[in-house]
């Protein structure tokens, strides 16, 4: 316990240096392009392979459930979509993000710190902790919430391929369910959690990362701990803020 | 110049600095000398600020340095260059902007300013030619001279140099020792190098201090260390043949 608390006031701590005033703004927004395009840019093929799959495989498995003549087949379409905004996109996503993003976070950074790079941004007078995760941060915050749209996006196109492909619904209905009681709070709320988690993410990894010391074995453990911290963190605070946004 | 005073440091109960008092001078090349694990790498790095004391202190010309809060020890900092054992290049960046990065954040120089002033330093350490490299492309020597050039191009008060020769063929050594002299003299700046290798102690080490078990066992130019009445010293100066057979000839 007094473990937990210890790491939770370097983690604050951490984030201190982290939001203190940048050196140049310059540089930073420079930085911030070039980590949406490492980070976020870089996720998207994996997360439009699985949100495609996710999403036929939703459909099918609602149109056997669903299998009744007085269940309309309209609520196939309506279940696969309610199921991709509300939890698919936005948590499930971000879980696989924090195995692939936050994993390269944790030994990018871990390894600066074994190398001595961290230590030589710190003896330039650079803020080590700003300059190297303040830009990750704000580009995955930024990014995060687009990755969101486009596996809403992808994943109702994968429900609406099965449908035609197999038949087994018309892919009409399947529309109409798409339409069926749209609240475009759901799509808010999604965002929402997923810049959350993208923080969540970005942070932790970082700060796992930040303090690594020792070996490569000692990055690798650092980026097994970033991930697992930030799934467990992930899964709370979907809690919290399903708690919060939604009842 | 640099002093350190009675300063000393402990990791989790197990002392690595005890006591060392040491002035290091302006425009010289000061050597720390030792075994591996001596405590040479943690004096450097009290020195930088990079470890925190656990008491004593540290001065920049009269300036205490270890009672700076982190925003004022930022204006010294920029006066400090210091070249890592590794070269600890950032590797996703090229040669240029490893170089250029101090000057990005800390000057308003224009761009070709600042593109001049690392070719001037690119140059100044022999190393044209490699400005789009990678540090995984560069060889052990450039790697160092990189460093070199990155820590020189702000044109710093105070170098530090953690073991510049380690890995590196003695031809390659020499270059980089004959390298560092040369702009310690040039740019009167106050060196320290921190270094288990005796031909860089007999080349070009002008005051050298000898650290033991974390302690300070004795300071003197390379002039005086071949005659050093310190048996430990001896063990460490005389562990190499060649060592020997200098002193045979200057007896």
């Amino acid at each position: 316990m007094i473990k937990i608390l210890e790491l939770t006031g370097r983690y604050f701590m951490l984030l201190g240096k982290v939001f203190s005033r940048p050196e140049k703004m310059r540089i930073y927004r420079e930085r911030i392009i070039f980590e949406m395009e490492a980070l976020g840019l870089g996720s998207i093929p994996l997360t439009a392979i699985i949100s495609v799959f996710i999403g036929a495989v939703v459909t099918l498995q609602m149109s056997i459930s669903l299998e009744s003549p007085f269940i309309p087949q309209y609520l196939i379409g309506y279940a696969t979509r309610e199921t991709m905004v509300l939890e698919f996109s936005s948590t499930v996503v971000a879980l696989i993000l924090a195995g692939k993003v936050g994993s390269n976070i944790a030994s990018e950074i871990g390894t600066m710190r074994i190398t001595e790079q961290i230590d030589a941004l710190e003896i330039m007078g650079v803020n080590s902790a700003s300059y190297l995760i303040l830009p990750k941060i704000v580009a995955t915050v930024l990014f995060f919430p687009l990755l969101t749209l486009l596996s809403i996006f992808i994943g109702c196109v994968g429900g609406y391929a099965i449908a035609y492909l197999t038949g087994i619904m018309i892919p009409g209905d399947y529309i109409e369910g798409m339409h069926y009681a749209f609240l475009p709070y759901s799509i808010t709320y999604s965002l929402i959690k997923s810049a959350v988690f993208a923080f969540i993410i970005t942070s932790i990894s970082a700060f796992c990362g930040y303090y690594a010391n020792g070996n490569s074995l000692e990055v690798g453990r650092a980026s097994t701990r970033a991930v697992v911290a930030s799934s467990i963190v992930i899964m709370i605070f979907n809690l919290i803020l399903t708690q919060i946004l939604l009842v | 110049m640099i002093k350190a005073d009675h300063i000393s440091k402990s990791f989790e109960g197990r002392t690595v600095l005890d006591d060392i008092s040491v002035e290091f001078e302006t425009g010289k090349t000061n050597l720390i000398i030792g075994r591996s694990g001596s405590g040479k790498t943690v004096l450097l790095k009290s020195l930088v600020g990079l470890h925190e004391v656990d008491s004593g202190a540290v001065y920049y010309d009269d300036v205490c340095y270890t009672h700076l809060t982190f925003k004022q020890r930022k204006a010294i900092r920029k006066d400090i260059g210091m070249i890592f054992q590794g070269g600890a290049l950032l590797d996703s960046s090229t040669v240029v902007e490893n170089v250029k990065l101090p000057l990005d954040l800390f000057t308003d120089q224009s761009e070709a300013e600042k593109i001049e002033r690392v070719a001037f330093c690119l140059e100044r350490v022999r190393l044209q030619g490699a400005d789009r490299l990678y540090p995984s492309e560069l060889s052990g020597g450039m790697i160092k001279r990189v460093a070199i050039a990155r820590a020189i191009v702000m044109n710093p008060r105070y170098l530090f140099c953690d073991e510049p020769n380690s890995g590196l063929d003695p031809q390659t050594s020499v270059v980089i020792d004959n390298l560092i002299h040369d702009i310690t003299r040039e740019y009167n700046i106050t060196t320290i190098i921190n270094t288990h290798d005796m031909n860089s102690v007999m080349e070009i080490g002008e005051k050298i201090v000898y650290i033991h078990e974390g302690r300070k066992w004795w300071e003197g130019t390379k002039d005086d260390i071949l005659d050093a009445d310190n048996a430990e010293l001896n063990d460490f100066v005389f562990a190499s043949a060649m060592a020997k057979r200098a002193r045979r000839a200057t007896r």
